[in-house]
């Protein structure tokens, strides 16, 4: 789950990081009165869980709050990356001697936590990372000690020269550690990390992303959840205990597990369609899950055929059969839909379905060409 | 012969009276599996089907059976703690199927574990099957076969897909192991294929991987310099969007990493097989093994 940054700043403000002032704005009025109260100039930036927000013009400066005001007006409204803003991030300006970057990941390789630093800060560290990488550093961490006092210092004296300096960042990086493991983090990171010219080590930016599986350990932080700002469609499908993504295809996938999920996909595209979504009905199959991915499937203008492609180990065929024809109950069905099953149960299900109409493949490859046909005639 | 289980297996279910551990329990039994014990606090001195004594511990069960292996089946929130409790009794081979388990945990727990001399296989995966021998998990026994294709795997119902084609083509499997989607996991492509390796059994491997994480290029690396065997693979994901989880925790490409092309180039770079799709698997196994 995609944290705010807001949120992340009051988060991180919490564990003691040095983060200057700031509230959120639902409004141009709401913008400017927090603009006055902070004096002088301001940052409106877009709250909004996609990356680019700057240039994508969802960060701008305003030099007093009648300016805030006119462009928090523009920024909220606006869709960036396909999501609309609802509200903005108002903070003063800041005087910036040099920016870096610190993070922590979980690091698949080594099987840790990884605190990384880079005295590049400022831009997208997937971009240093690529150009640059001799500009990131990075150190494990045992998870049972946490960030130790001297790893974080080393790391600091990459960043910095100034010992004082050095030892405001190691002290930011230990409780960004803590704050991390605290909140079942799988990143966070700030970026930039500035000094200013007086000699301070702030925060001026915040991205937290919660692992999904700690969020029931964590009612407090799964509260912060911010469905208005997620695509639509996804939500609805995280309702219905549904793993959806779209796509920008044409031929629509229903499929139990992930793996095969994926490689359906992949051969509609070796068959010359391309797929219209990512979905994964699970595997204990009730007949509603296949109700709701009809309707999350049917629910896109693109969808010119349905494939449904089922391997029943734990699923039983005859349960996705019911929900399909309890879903065409429901629905108009308007589009051509194409039908396999194998597994547990095949023969059932192959009676339900020719019952209601259907016709029902038993070879995965036979099934993916055919529905690429029915994507492409309807095209 | 297979790897990681056999006849010798003695497995004890944590969570045998839950939903899931009750319904798979039955299945395992079923396949013959010498499921000797069961687990759930609160419920020890009952028997399961009337015959697997339930113990309230994970050690009282060890105890009084020996058992040597444990899957494990209960609800995420105790799952971490089940697979400590499994390490402490003693179990060599822990496997967890259970999915939804904090990754964070997985940091501190697959250490533990390994620290014991015990192999954690999972979380949040389908399991081991040594057709003919002993099932431990939720592979379906009707698809398998005795014969001798080792087949690894981070995916669940696509492995099946793969076994089904190989069951149905008379191609038999010594073992399959579904290791887990999982960002971080107890036994990766690399402990499999070692394990393969040395398995007189074992003729051929299936490596299937996905998008996300390095595991299937730092295996492909493993394979150019210590597997002789034949190894033919399938990586999931070819048209997955960058910085989307598909459905699998560990499934995500990050920034430009994690790619299915990046990871078929070094798969064919190691001399493994590359499928294309899920049915080359049988021509391009038979290919390798000279019985085209």
């Amino acid at each position: 789950m995609n944290l705010h940054e807001y949120q992340a700043r009051a988060l991180l403000k919490g564990a003691g990081i040095p983060v200057p002032d700031g509230e959120v704005a639902r409004t141009p009025e709401q913008a400017y009165e927090i603009a006055k109260r902070l004096g002088g100039r301001t940052v409106i930036k877009a709250q909004v869980h996609a990356g680019g927000r700057g240039k994508a013009g969802g960060v701008k400066l305003a030099k007093d709050a009648k300016e805030a005001k006119a462009k928090a007006g523009e920024i909220i409204g606006m869709t960036i990356k396909g999501l609309r803003v609802n509200q903005v991030l108002v903070v003063p300006a800041a005087d910036i001697a040099s920016e870096s970057y610190v993070g922590v990941i979980v690091d698949r390789a080594s099987q840790r936590p990884v605190l990384m630093v880079s005295p590049a800060g400022g831009v997208d560290i997937e971009e240093v990372a690529a150009k640059t990488p001799e500009k990131i550093f990075r150190t494990a961490v045992d998870p049972r000690y946490g960030l130790l006092a001297h790893q974080a210092m080393a790391l600091g004296f990459k960043l910095y020269r100034d010992v004082g300096l050095v030892r405001q960042a190691a002290a930011i990086m230990q409780q960004l550690y803590r704050a991390f493991w605290q909140a079942g983090a799988s990143l966070v990171e700030i970026n930039p990390l500035i000094t200013t010219p007086d000699g301070k080590v702030v925060a001026l930016d915040a991205k937290l992303v919660v692992d999904d599986n700690e969020l029931e350990r964590h009612p407090e932080i799964a509260a912060l959840r911010d469905s208005t700002a997620e695509a639509p469609a996804e939500v609805t499908a995280r309702d219905a205990g549904l793993s959806y993504i779209k796509l920008e295809g044409n031929v629509g996938c229903c499929v139990n597990g992930a793996g095969l999920a994926m490689a359906t996909m992949d051969l509609v595209k070796y068959y010359g369609g391309e797929p219209a979504n990512f979905l994964d009905i699970g595997g204990s199959s009730n007949p509603q899950k296949v109700v709701s991915a009809l309707k999350i499937i049917t629910a896109d203008p693109n969808v010119k055929s349905i494939l449904f492609n089922i391997f029943g180990g734990i699923t039983r065929c005859d349960d996705v059969a019911n929900g399909i024809v309890t879903a065409t109950k429901q629905l108009k069905l308007d589009r051509p839909v194409v039908i396999r099953l194998t597994g547990t149960n095949e023969a059932l299900a192959v009676k339900i379905l020719e019952e209601a109409g259907f016709s029902a493949l038993t070879d995965m490859d036979d099934a993916v060409r055919r529905a690429v046909e029915r994507a492409t005639e309807a095209a | 012969m297979s790897i990681f289980i056999d006849r010798g297996t003695k497995l004890v279910v944590q969570g045998i009276t839950g939903r899931d551990g009750s319904f798979h329990a039955k299945q395992m039994l079923e396949y013959g599996t010498a499921v000797v014990a069961g687990v759930t606090p609160g419920k020890g001195g009952q028997k399961f089907e009337g015959k697997v004594p339930v113990f309230d511990t994970v050690a009282d069960a060890v105890a009084a059976t020996g058992a040597n292996t444990s899957v494990i089946y209960v609800p995420s929130r105790f799952a971490t703690d089940a697979v400590y409790e499994a390490a402490d009794a003693g179990i060599t081979l822990i496997v967890c199927i259970t999915e939804g388990l904090p990754v964070l945990d997985m940091t501190r727990a697959v250490p533990y574990v390994r620290e014991r001399g015990a192999r954690l296989i999972g979380p949040n995966c389908p399991g081991a099957i040594s057709p003919g021998q002993s099932k431990v998990g939720i592979i379906p026994g009707k698809i398998c076969r005795e014969g001798e294709i080792g087949v690894v795997s981070r995916s669940g119902t696509l492995t099946y897909e793969i076994i089904h084609q190989l069951t149905q083509h008379g191609l038999g499997q010594s073992s399959c192991i579904g290791i887990g989607g999982d960002p971080i996991i107890g036994t990766n492509f690399i402990d499999c294929l070692d394990a393969f390796q040395a398995d007189p059994a074992t003729e051929a491997i299936v490596m299937i991987g996905e998008i996300g994480g390095t595991d299937e290029q730092n295996a492909a690396e493993y394979v150019k310099q210590h597997v002789t065997k034949p190894v033919v693979g399938f990586i999931a994901g070819q048209t997955a969007p960058p910085g989307r989880r598909m459905g699998h925790a560990g499934a995500i490409i990050s920034g430009s990493s994690g790619t299915a092309a990046e990871k078929m180039a070094a798969l064919d770079a190691a001399g493994i097989g590359v499928m294309k799709r899920p049915a080359d698997v049988v021509p391009l196994l038979k290919e390798r093994l000279g019985r085209a």
